[in-house]
């Protein structure tokens, strides 16, 4: 019996999510006395992830996998879970992992559970804690069918060398013909995603207009951060949809995250609450986001920003 | 055309989250409810549909008699019949489950579930479902377009989207961006009046056991003091972030 990951990668190299999933992964494993194995497809650089405690790596290279398509991916990574004998499959939070986790619980007739923040409270029987209500509260959750599926979120666990010899293996597939097919992918590139990122600066109305926004760029750009912003922001167009975060819009789990011009709206903290550090910036002392902040600056953003990115240039350097 | 909305029932964004009976349960008093914002985007579209593609609206919702407020809201919207299985929602699968039963008895063109609710989170209802009845999934929708039985559909993903075709029937996972926020439609009266007397159907559950059961919940442990810097001092926050915080 086993504990499998989907360790995903991109450009042909492993993602961070991936050494952290292997890093909780072998944590897991270790509790339950099993081993490790990692699924990997189409990664030409699969040595780094046997740093963090990976028993055996299972490979698939395939011209026809170079996108990812949903039915294919679930067959090769059940086919695989199902003929090592899994008893947990972990994936992460990343847009494709939630999208193949539903299909993969029906495909293995396992339990499913999404947004795991920790280890396990327990093994026997398996109790897992996750977030709920929008990151408002945790459930533990009684996992009780013989193979269980955990989504772990993104920057929860956070990774931990521990240096395996790793076990190489390939598995060969055969792409079905694809009744859904990907007819072309638009990607930003060079810049960080929101659900990636280490640090994100975020901006709200109080900001005036998008003809502002070179102030949060700069900065995030000194900070190699993500930009992301508040829901009227996108709702008035000044920024695109998949900057929204909060509630409606999409979680944040940074380890940083600056908000500039932002009042702290309730569903608005909802969705950045397991961000761990917070930074406010806003001109009205009493804005509740204040409330809700680890540092924060009372002053006006167009004064407080430019300054606080010259300073961080100088300090990087 | 044939379209199922699937309809959470949810507590409103602005909702405190409280437990009562030992952290056990979830505390309704006070709670106002609302749908599930994810499932309003996607009904608003399948009411766009009506007239574009001559559509039949359904709703759905697993839930027990005060979800029908919610389902009815949705009719005021715009939806043609309602459908609730009385049964209280206990995991993605059982609910997902019900809701195979209801279109494995009419057969819908287009099934649409939000992306997630906003009290489970689960993310799982409308994978389970395209699985369960073997019909293509696309999550996280943010635009589609339907062609006779071809639909060409858009999904959000990390840095970007990705366009994807399809035939029908499909099952689509909605959220904002399928229709914009000030497309959303708000019930004026008539149709709150054509509502009432639209049909609301009540089904008995089908026996399924659920694969997961949450049995406890905890609020997150509250927060430290905030540490307040002048504007002044940025070096001071700087030095903060590095050396305290470790975040820089
Ligand atoms: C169903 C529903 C779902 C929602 N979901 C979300 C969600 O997911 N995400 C979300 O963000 N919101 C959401 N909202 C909206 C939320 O309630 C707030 O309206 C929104 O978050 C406010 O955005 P804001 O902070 O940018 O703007 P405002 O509330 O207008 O705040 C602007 C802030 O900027 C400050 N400011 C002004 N000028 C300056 C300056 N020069 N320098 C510094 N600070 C300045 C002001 O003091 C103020 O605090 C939702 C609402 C509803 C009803
Ligand atoms: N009890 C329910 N009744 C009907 N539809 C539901 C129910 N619970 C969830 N759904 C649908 O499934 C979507 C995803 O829910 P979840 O998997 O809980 O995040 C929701 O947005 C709804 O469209």
């Amino acid at each position: 019996m086993s504990v499998i990951i989907y360790s995903e990668s991109e450009n042909g190299k492993f993602k961070k999510s991936a050494f952290e999933l292997a890093s909780y992964g072998r944590a897991l494993a270790d509790k339950l006395g099993l081993s490790l194995i990692a699924i990997s497809i189409n990664n030409n650089e699969v040595d780094p992830i046997s740093n963090f405690g990976v028993d055996k790596l299972i490979q698939v290279n395939d011209k026809e996998l170079e996108k990812f398509q949903v039915n294919n991916y679930s067959k090769i990574i059940s086919e695989i879970a199902a003929k090592n004998d899994v008893k947990i499959l972990l994936l992460s939070s990343s847009a494709d992992s939630k999208y193949l986790a539903p299909i993969l619980s029906v495909k293995l007739s396992s339990g499913c559970v999404s947004n795991v923040v920790e280890l396990p409270e327990s093994t026997n029987p398996l109790i897992v804690k996750r977030s709920c209500f929008t990151n408002k509260a945790f459930s533990y959750v009684n996992l009780s069918e013989k193979i269980n599926l955990i989504s772990l979120s993104n920057n929860s666990y956070g990774v931990v060398e521990n240096p395996k010899k790793m076990e190489k293996e390939n598995f060969s597939f055969s792409a079905d013909k694809a009744s859904l097919k990907i007819e072309k992918i638009e990607k930003v590139t060079g810049k960080v995603t929101i659900a990636d990122a280490d640090v994100v600066v975020s901006g709200g109305r109080g900001l005036k207009g998008p003809e502002n926004w070179a102030l949060v760029e700069n900065l995030a750009d000194v900070l190699g951060a993500a930009t992301a912003c508040s829901k009227p922001v996108s709702d008035m167009g000044w920024r695109p949809h998949s900057e929204h975060v909060g509630q409606t819009g999409k979680p944040v789990a940074s380890n940083l995250y600056i908000a500039i011009g932002i009042s702290g709206a309730i569903q608005h903290l909802a969705g950045i609450n397991s961000s761990k550090v917070k930074v406010v910036i806003n001109n009205d002392p009493e804005a509740p986001f204040f409330k809700a902040a680890d540092y924060g600056i009372v002053g006006d953003a167009f004064e407080v920003i430019p300054k606080l990115t010259e300073k961080l240039k100088e300090f990087k350097s | 055309m044939k379209i199922l909305v699937c309809i959470s029932h949810v507590p409103d964004t602005t909702s405190k989250i409280n437990f009562t009976d030992n952290n056990k349960s979830f505390d309704t008093n006070g709670i106002q409810y609302i749908i599930n914002p994810n499932d309003e985007f996607g009904l608003t579209k399948a009411v766009w549909m009506k007239e574009s593609h001559k559509a039949e609206v359904v709703v759905a919702s697993v839930g027990e008699a005060p979800c029908e407020s919610t389902l009815r809201k949705c009719l005021a919207i715009g939806a043609d019949r309602a459908i609730r299985v009385n049964m209280n929602p206990l995991d993605g699968f059982s609910v997902a489950k019900q809701l195979v039963n209801i279109c494995e008895k009419e057969k819908f063109d287009l099934i649409i579930a939000g992306r997630e609710s906003i009290d489970y989170n689960g993310g799982m209802v409308p994978g389970i479902i395209a699985e369960l009845i073997n019909y293509n999934y696309v999550a996280n929708c943010i635009s589609l377009e339907i062609d006779k039985n071809k639909a060409t559909a858009a999904r959000e993903i990390d840095g970007g989207k990705e366009i994807i075709s399809s035939d029908l029937p499909l099952v689509i996972g909605s959220q904002k961006g399928l229709v914009e926020e000030k497309d959303l439609i708000i019930p004026n009266m008539r149709g709150i009046m054509q509502a009432r007397q639209k049909p609301l159907e009540v089904i008995e559950p089908i026996e399924v056991n659920p694969k997961t059961l949450s049995n406890k919940y905890e609020k997150p442990s509250p927060k430290g003091e905030v540490k307040m810097v002048g504007s002044e001092e940025i070096d001071k926050l700087i030095d903060l972030l590095h050396n305290e915080a470790k975040v820089i």
